[in-house]
């Protein structure tokens, strides 16, 4: 097989809080439902903790796509985290496709504990959409790249 | 460097079927720090334990990576497990590979990468683990139960007879709740004040429990052991350490137009009022919105009829502010509003009614004295039709889409009554499914059909149309004969599906407590904590969490007072060490992180600080550990980093972030 | 400018003040840089022209940990820096006494060079007191000339206006030098192809030597030490070898500056390869105003800053790809 002909598989990283996405990604794994394996989750306490330079190092590293998933507004553990994460993510997500990033490679979901049906299917969805961008070239740091 | 131990469980086939974990042990014994790697079937039997603690001695761990479960489920196992054999416990990484890799995937290869890449992302973050110290925090031994109805009240009693204070907050002027206007209960037809007032008196009279009726939860703070709650005691306009309840003021005020929600609606109530005889406590409220000295400033009859000297035109909403260990939410049910149903005329016809309106017109103490009459002309009816699942089980966002559980058992009640009491009438239910489990529930429908002759149709109703003579036109199909039915009938009665009360919703948001799609509270695990909320410290009883009927609340209301008692019973609590910390020669005093944080936990001091030679007096940032909660709002709010959260540094989450994208 | 000179040292006699926060000829005469004056004879020194386009409002951060009161210059833009600091806790008010001075729009030396001038020996009719609307340029090919308003920085086109949000006293009169909005180019930029927007960014930061002339200039770049030199993040300044850490470097830098920058445009004017900086941070502002309504950093001490607010029906992340 060339090298041009290997499929792709997308680095994806999902960061996801503990209360709400991180339960809803464990309820759609006892209830198998299935998503790519190229989704890797990170567990966090909150939406709120995840840092832009946590997206980007991401990015750098060789990520082709990034998903944050948060208990829905309204719903935060710490009642208010998610509220300021969506301001963040909603800043960077416009800077990032300002300077020319593909809007498509990072995302922001809410899914609660109760939602395992929706974090399989939006890892789903998201998977999809990366593999439609291709490989993040714009991004990465190619010395980081192997 | 750390000296970690690897440990992958097999958990029988349900991760090793997946999951060569042969393989993601010799993987993850190449990583940096790693000494140990080994699997085994079931790592969190006690055999499983014992191979940590064996690897911990004999190799000098220092760091644990448990490839296993998710952590939700064997974290804190995994975590005691370490402490016994030596180790801080925060020194243990869970690597999700059951859930989040050998359940989702079917390809061995596949997941076996993933599993292995899980694994290499824990062993990253442990090696950037610190051990952490819980600190410890007291617990107020006092419990606060929001709801004042059965479930609130037996939650109260538990508690309170378990020794320990509790208090109830109720928003209408008298405890009770929905279970006061019912008229009898099924499934053996005690009548329902009979044995709910003697709780309430129970309640009222326990040296243990405070009452605060015609109250709200104005504001939450705190934490599990050490809520801080602000009550807001309505102003009554009587002061109810005065009023002998003797009801003459109820007799003799001229305002009687208001519409008495305890009946529904169905008649009127005065400004002045208890909602009912049995109210307790025995003490009205004015209306102030009805009165008519609120509204003209003239009247004041009240005031001169009262011997007690009790009415208060000037009395003010008063805050009481308490501190609690545990709060239990009891705040149950109402029906759903029925605007969405025009098919059903209830809005265009006074003898279309809702089943909780039957049950007051059904009660001696109701709107009709108990006689079963229609209310547009005072007629005894003789076709009495009811119509399951109005609301209930419904695919549009008209309804709900769940079952509301007790309107089934409710309408075989309300058609026995019925046929018992007024046997020429013919009763006709339509119904989707009949659901009876329960204890003597099915034995109970089963006699309304057998014994009493109710005529059960399984079928949907199109329409219900007001006719000129007075009756309603009942169109519907018949599913079992497939055929269409048009039955003229005098009354109908809309099994009208139950939701949340509404004010759940700003409860939640002030506890913190998550809620569903539907309002209804999240347990903190839908098999194992059913009365628990995710959030520590708050208990649910009763409909708040799902649809109930009375016996299963009363059973619900025990298990979370239980729970509670179980909180209160502790004198300290540890508390979650990963909390933000900042690094006082990074942090520039700048106050972002205290304006972002829920918990009013960062504080600013000025302190002599030694940066590197440079002695200075700076404004620097300092994190009251027993407030914080690590949520990490500040650490991302924090320009320079200063701010960051144990447990989940940033340098911990970077080094996930790079053993993932490597 | 003798009215600031005089009243400067006035203060200094009568021990209002310790010193004085103004500006100084530097080695070429449209060169000037920010100076601490202690004297009536350091005063000699003191300027204020068309040339002191450097914002003094950072010089403060150290100026407060002084004994005494500094008195220190401010623009009308400059205003806004020092109420963004105060709010940040990070200058005190009482060890400030702040000479609101007029500003008739700064000028660059560099659209003066861009227009073809070469060999500037110095520049006429940029002092206080020269109304004039054209500069004569002194080269060492005689004397060209050169309109105010073509030689005049970015950001005095979109001048945020001529009061000052903060003073106590207030010395000349401003002039109004707004002739374009400030959001122009972002939309320009937003209003790229993906492609595009890449490729401008990419050859402008390509350029970018990590010099750090734009954070230390930055009023709200003041943290004592800057993630990009801490090992908090395994960020600690790298070597510039490939076009990320740049990217990285000024998405982050803006990221952190968002609604707290005032849009002083410091960060441009310094840049010793001409990046147009401001142009991420007044990406942010736009973004902030369109999504939670306008905002401006340093205007008002009490406001809640966009990122530390919310509301509970802000848009979602999503409006980025839905806007297209």
């Amino acid at each position: 097989m060339s090298i041009e002909n290997k499929e792709f598989r997308p680095k994806i990283v999902a960061f996801c809080c503990n209360w709400c996405s991180y339960a809803g990604a464990d309820l759609a794994g006892s209830s198998r439902l299935a998503y790519p394996a190229d989704v890797k989750i990170i567990r966090v306490p909150c939406s709120c903790r995840v840092n832009p330079m946590f997206i980007l190092r991401a990015f750098q590293k060789g990520a082709d796509g990034v998903i944050i998933c948060g208990c829905h507004p309204g719903d935060c553990h710490y009642s208010t985290g998610n509220y300021y994460a969506r301001r963040r993510m909603t800043l960077l997500f416009s800077m990032l496709d300002y300077i020319g990033i593909e809007n498509g490679r990072t995302r922001v979901e809410w899914v609660s504990a109760a939602e395992g049906v929706k974090f399989s299917t939006t890892m789903n969805e998201f998977v999809e959409k990366i593999h439609s961008l291709g490989e993040n070239v714009r991004l990465e740091d190619l010395r980081c790249k192997n | 460097m750390q000296r970690i131990g690897v440990f992958v469980c097999h958990c029988g086939s349900n991760i090793a079927a997946t999951v060569d974990v042969k393989k993601v042990v010799e993987m993850a014994a190449l990583e940096p720090g790693v000494v140990h790697a080994e699997d085994y079937q079931y790592m969190c039997s006690e055999a499983g334990q014992a191979k940590i603690a064996e690897a911990i001695h004999e190799k000098k761990l220092t760091g644990i990576v448990v490839c296993s479960c998710s952590p939700r489920m064997h974290e804190a196992t995994f975590r005691k497990a370490a402490e016994r054999a030596g180790i801080n416990p925060y020194m243990v990484e869970i690597a999700n590979i059951r859930e989040h890799c050998s359940w989702i995937h079917k390809d061995m290869e596949e997941a076996t990468k993933k599993a292995v890449i899980l694994a290499r992302a824990a062993i990253a973050k442990v090696n950037l683990n610190t051990p952490l110290q819980a600190g410890e925090s007291l617990v107020t031994k006092r419990a606060l139960v929001i709801g004042g109805g059965i479930a609130g009240i037996q939650t109260a009693l538990d508690i309170a007879d378990a020794g320990y204070e509790v208090d109830i907050v109720e928003k209408t002027p008298s405890i009770g709740g929905r279970m006061s206007q019912l008229d009898k209960t099924f499934p053996t037809l005690d009548c329902s004040a009979c044995i709910l007032t003697p709780k309430m008196v129970d309640a009222a009279a326990h040296e243990k429990i405070t009452i605060y009726t015609y109250s709200e939860v104005d504001k939450v703070t705190g934490f599990v052991g050490d809520f801080t709650v602000d009550i807001r005691k309505k102003a009554r306009s009587v002061d109810a350490t005065k009023c002998t309840g003797c009801g003459v003021c109820q007799e003799k005020c001229p305002s009687k137009k208001s519409l008495s929600e305890f009946n529904r609606g169905l008649n009127t109530r005065s400004a002045i009022y208890t909602p009912f005889a049995q109210a307790i406590p025995n003490v009205p409220v004015i209306d102030r919105d009805a009165c008519l000295k609120f509204k003209t400033g003239k009247c004041g009859l009240c005031e001169k009829v009262c011997q007690a000297g009790a009415i208060d035109y000037t009395q003010q909403d008063e805050i009481v502010t308490q501190k609690y260990g545990a709060i239990v939410v009891a705040t149950g049910f109402d029906t759903i509003k029925l605007d969405k149903y025009d098919e059903y005329a209830y809005n265009q016809s006074k003898d279309v009614i809702t089943s909780l309106e039957l049950e007051r017109i059904m009660n001696a103490a109701g709107p009709t004295k108990g006689h079963l009459e229609r209310l547009s002309d005072g007629k005894a009816p003789k076709e009495m039709v009811f119509i399951q699942c109005v609301g209930s089980r419904c695919s549009d966002d008209r309804g709900k889409s769940y079952c509301s559980k007790i309107c089934c058992m409710y309408t075989a009640k309300h058609a026995m009554l019925i046929r018992d009491k007024y046997p020429d009438v013919n009763v006709t239910v339509f119904y989707i499914d009949v659901r009876t489990p329960g204890k003597n529930f099915d034995e109970f429908y089963r006699r309304a059909v057998e014994e009493y002759g109710v005529n059960y149709i399984k079928g949907q109703v199109g329409k219900v149309a007001p006719l000129a003579n007075g009756k309603l036109l009942v169109q519907a199909s018949d599913l079992i004969d497939n055929k269409q039915i048009k039955k003229e009938a005098d009354m109908v009665v809309l099994a009208t599906a139950i939701e949340p009360d509404p004010s759940v919703r700003k409860i939640a948001t002030m506890l913190t407590a998550s809620i569903d799609t539907n309002n209804f509270l999240t347990e903190a695990h839908p098999k194992l904590r059913p009365v628990e909320s995710p959030t520590a410290g708050v208990f649910l009883s009763g409909v708040c969490q799902g649809p109930k009927d009375i016996p299963e609340t009363v059973a619900q209301a025990g298990a979370a007072a239980v729970k509670a008692i179980g909180l209160l019973a502790k004198d300290k609590l540890m508390t979650n060490p990963c909390t933000a910390k900042a690094d006082e020669l990074l942090c520039n005093g700048c106050s972002t992180c205290a304006n972002v944080c829920p918990y009013g936990a960062i504080t600013y001091e000025v302190k002599l600080i030694n940066d590197h030679g440079i002695r200075e007096e700076r404004r620097v940032a300092t994190v009251n550990n027993a407030l914080c909660q690590g949520c990490g709002a500040c650490t991302v709010a924090c320009p320079s980093g200063a701010m960051d959260l144990q447990g989940f540094s940033n340098r911990q989450i970077l080094a996930e972030v790079d053993a993932i994208c490597r | 400018m003798q009215e600031l000179i005089n009243r400067a040292k006035e203060l200094l006699a009568n021990g209002t003040v310790a010193r004085v926060l103004g500006w100084k000829k530097g080695d070429l005469s449209y060169n000037c840089e920010p100076a601490f004056f202690e004297t009536a004879e350091d005063m000699e020194n003191f300027v204020y022209d068309g040339f002191c386009g450097a914002n003094l409002s950072k010089y403060m951060i150290e100026a407060s940990k002084l004994e005494g009161k500094t008195l220190v210059c401010l623009k009308p833009c400059d205003s806004y820096s020092f109420v963004q600091l105060m709010k940040e806790h990070r200058v005190d008010r009482e060890k400030a006494y702040i000479i609101g001075v007029a500003c008739r729009g700064k000028l660059d030396i560099e659209k003066i060079k861009a227009q073809g001038i070469k060999g500037i020996e110095s520049v006429e009719g940029a002092a206080w007191e020269d109304a004039n609307d054209v500069l004569t340029v002194k080269t060492f090919y005689g004397d060209k000339t050169c309109n105010w308003s073509d030689a005049m920085l970015e950001r005095c086109h979109v001048c945020k206006g001529k009061e000052h949000v903060i003073f106590d006293e207030q010395i000349g009169e401003s002039r109004e030098t707004k002739d374009a909005d400030r959001f122009d180019r972002v939309a320009e930029i937003e209003a790229m192809s993906p492609e595009e927007k890449f490729a401008f960014f990419r050859s402008e930061l390509s350029k970018c030597i990590r010099c750090n002339a734009c954070r230390n200039v930055c009023p709200a770049c003041s943290c004592r030490k800057c993630v990009f030199d801490s090992t908090k993040f395994d960020s600690a300044q790298k070597a510039n070898t490939d076009s990320f850490e740049e990217k990285m470097f000024h998405i982050i830098r803006a990221f952190h500056v968002a609604g707290r920058c005032t849009d002083c445009g410091e960060c441009s004017r310094v840049c010793p390869q001409g990046i147009p900086l401001h142009l991420f941070n007044r990406k942010f502002i736009k973004d902030i105003n369109e999504f939670y309504g306008e905002y401006q950093a340093g205007a008002d001490i009490d406001e809640k800053a966009p990122l530390t607010n919310f509301t509970f029906d802000d848009v979602e992340p999503g409006i980025v790809a839905e806007r297209g």
